[in-house]
């Protein structure tokens, strides 16, 4: 375990406890079945809970250790930041907040993209972190995604995103909103020039991310009981003031309504991208 | 004034006159409505200026994509249906002729009484809007008719059913379908650029906006809500946003601004539509000469480009 899986719990730990009004549970507590693990033991079972299956969420490096074979691996773009073209001032300024951010992670924006192998199969990989500012898609997020479908083209490699966002972020304006049509641009040159993206949807893929390049894969999977939406639960249930259906939104509701094509629990993940690959012609 | 913003507004005259040249002899007090509406972006920077802007585009009077279809185009056509489930009403397309020509045209349809806001849905459109939206881009596409779409939305529906008939996926196929197209496109945001459900029919070649609308990735009141824990704060946040025309096309989000008659098109919408339908139509004669394969190149380049990072 790296050293900010570590801080990130704490924080979120913290936070629970001064929250005494609602306070929340523990990070590690599963909200399925109330057991409680400790950190070594989660990622050991792939942040699934071993007694009812809950799938915590996944940081996006341990992401790529879980689907990558060992040390195949190589960042690149890792050094991109955002700008803060809108001079954005909320409670806090947008600098501030992509500091505290990128030190509370250790990441410098909310999606990892590289090089990897999957078993043995060679392949690009744009992964989302949630814990970066939730996700968000800024410049920086629209940039990435875009260069790593020019790479997946260039080299001729396959591209697997894994998505988990909120959407847009706010506080870059409408520059973020654009990222939206950026990203699918990158996307349409890939496919024009062969390519082929494997769409992940982890727990929560909404907004922008779901109106954009996270639905274009040639094949979509999802994680069970992941949430994907372009509107938040508590959105439509204000708009509409109807009572939500029990599985509103979530992966299995996705799939029933035909907008994806299977719900691959974690641990089936690798395999099931290794099989896509080579569907689609990738060899060792 | 200091000199930032002074070079600011002479970065906007040089845009703004650029469209008034293409125009040619059209108009000869154009050049001091240009002048007029300069006088108005450098005055307006306040939170309450930008404002008023937002309340502008909000405006119960303001021409509405139908107010100005049957203004600028003759022979109109509607066609209804994504040929799947239903018609939205709260996406129009249709074909007609623009000065001569056969254009299509989509947009977003707000209601004017109660009755039609209802039916209308507020201009908040179903996944099946856009699905019409794609129907009508393909058709533009197989006859090479050049595609215009006017947006004015608050936003998709939020709601269950279009939840269930996947808005997300709607919209990223929407703005899919408008990055191949090979035909010129030029979109102008009329009044609410409302974030996904703008931005899935504003993936154009040219993208203008009227002097009084606004674009944004989220309403001034959701942001507030989510940033500030406070709707009340929808003020602080539109400015902060910069949403306005004038800050839109200072970050290169779009390629012009359509001036509206003194106080707002809804004072005069023959004459907004007049001026609506000159910048539609020199930013269309502009693309006429361009090839195919170039349009949907440059296209794709421009909304590569955009985005702030180092």
């Amino acid at each position: 375990m790296s050293a900010t899986d570590k801080i990130d719990v704490s924080i979120e730990h913290k936070r629970a406890t001064l929250d005494d009004g609602k306070a929340k549970k523990h990070p590690n507590t599963c909200p399925g079945c109330g057991s409680h693990y400790r950190d070594d033991e989660l990622q050991e079972h792939l942040r699934v809970c071993p007694h009812c299956g809950h799938h915590f969420p996944v940081r996006g490096p341990e992401r790529i250790r879980q689907l990558s074979d060992p040390s195949s691996f190589v960042e690149d773009e890792g050094s991109l930041r955002s700008g803060d073209p809108l001079e954005f001032f909320d409670l806090k300024p947008y600098t501030e907040r992509l500091a505290e951010a990128e030190v509370a992670t250790g990441l410098g924006d909310a999606m990892i993209t590289g090089t990897a192998r999957i078993e043995l199969l060679p392949c690009r990989l744009a992964v989302m972190d949630f814990s970066f500012m939730g996700g968000s898609m800024g410049s920086v997020v629209g940039e990435k995604f875009a260069r790593a479908c020019d790479h997946a083209a260039s080299d001729g490699l396959p591209l697997v995103s894994v998505s988990s966002s909120g959407g847009a972020r706010m506080q870059e304006g409408i520059l973020a909103l654009m990222q939206l049509p950026k990203t699918i641009c990158a996307l349409e040159d890939l496919h024009e020039a062969g390519g082929v993206m494997i769409s992940v949807i982890a727990h929560p893929t909404t907004g922008g991310l779901l109106a954009s390049f996270a639905s274009l894969g040639d094949v979509l999977v999802a994680e069970p009981g992941a949430l994907m939406s372009f509107a938040g639960p508590r959105v439509v249930a204000q708009t509409t003031r109807e009572k939500l259906p029990e599985d509103f939104g979530l992966a299995e509701s996705n799939l029933r309504f035909g907008h994806i094509d299977r719900i691959v629990p974690r641990g089936e993940l690798r395999p099931v991208l290794a099989q896509l690959l080579r569907l689609f012609g990738s060899k060792p | 004034m200091t000199s930032d913003a002074e070079l600011g507004l002479r970065d906007r005259l040089a845009k703004l006159s650029g469209v008034k040249l293409l125009r040619g002899t059209q108009l000869s007090s154009e050049l001091e409505r240009l002048q007029r509406q300069l006088e108005r972006l450098k005055d307006d920077t306040s939170d309450e200026e930008i404002w008023k802007r937002v309340e502008l585009a909000r405006h119960q009077e303001r021409p509405y994509t139908l107010d100005y279809v049957e203004r600028i185009l003759d022979d109109f056509f509607e066609l209804h249906g994504d040929r799947g489930r239903m018609d939205e009403h709260a996406i129009v397309a249709g074909i007609g002729k623009l000065e001569g020509r056969t254009v299509a045209l989509l947009g977003h349809q707000k209601g004017r009484d109660l009755k039609e806001r209802t039916r209308r849905n507020f201009g908040m459109a179903y996944p099946e809007g856009y699905r019409k939206a794609i129907r009508v881009m393909e058709l533009a596409e197989r006859h090479r008719f050049p595609l215009i779409t006017l947006v004015d939305t608050p936003g998709a529906f939020p709601g269950i059913a279009a939840e269930q008939h996947g808005q997300g996926g709607a919209i990223a196929r929407s703005q899919a379908v408008m990055v191949r197209l090979s035909v010129p496109t030029v979109s102008v945001v009329i009044g609410e650029g409302g974030s996904g459900g703008a931005i899935a029919i504003a993936v154009a070649d040219r993208v203008l906006m009227q002097e009084n609308a606004i674009y944004s990735v989220i309403s001034p009141e959701g942001c507030a809500a989510i940033l500030w824990r406070d709707a009340s704060q929808a003020k602080k946040a539109a400015s902060a946003f910069r949403l306005d025309a004038a800050h839109c096309l200072d970050l290169g989000v779009i390629e012009g601004i359509v001036p509206e008659p003194a106080g707002g098109a809804q004072t005069d919408p023959d004459a907004a539509a007049t001026l609506l339908q000159e910048s539609v139509v020199s930013h269309l004669h502009e693309l006429d000469g361009v090839a195919p394969d170039d349009l949907r190149r440059t296209r794709r380049a421009k909304f590569r480009a955009m985005g702030v990072f180092a």
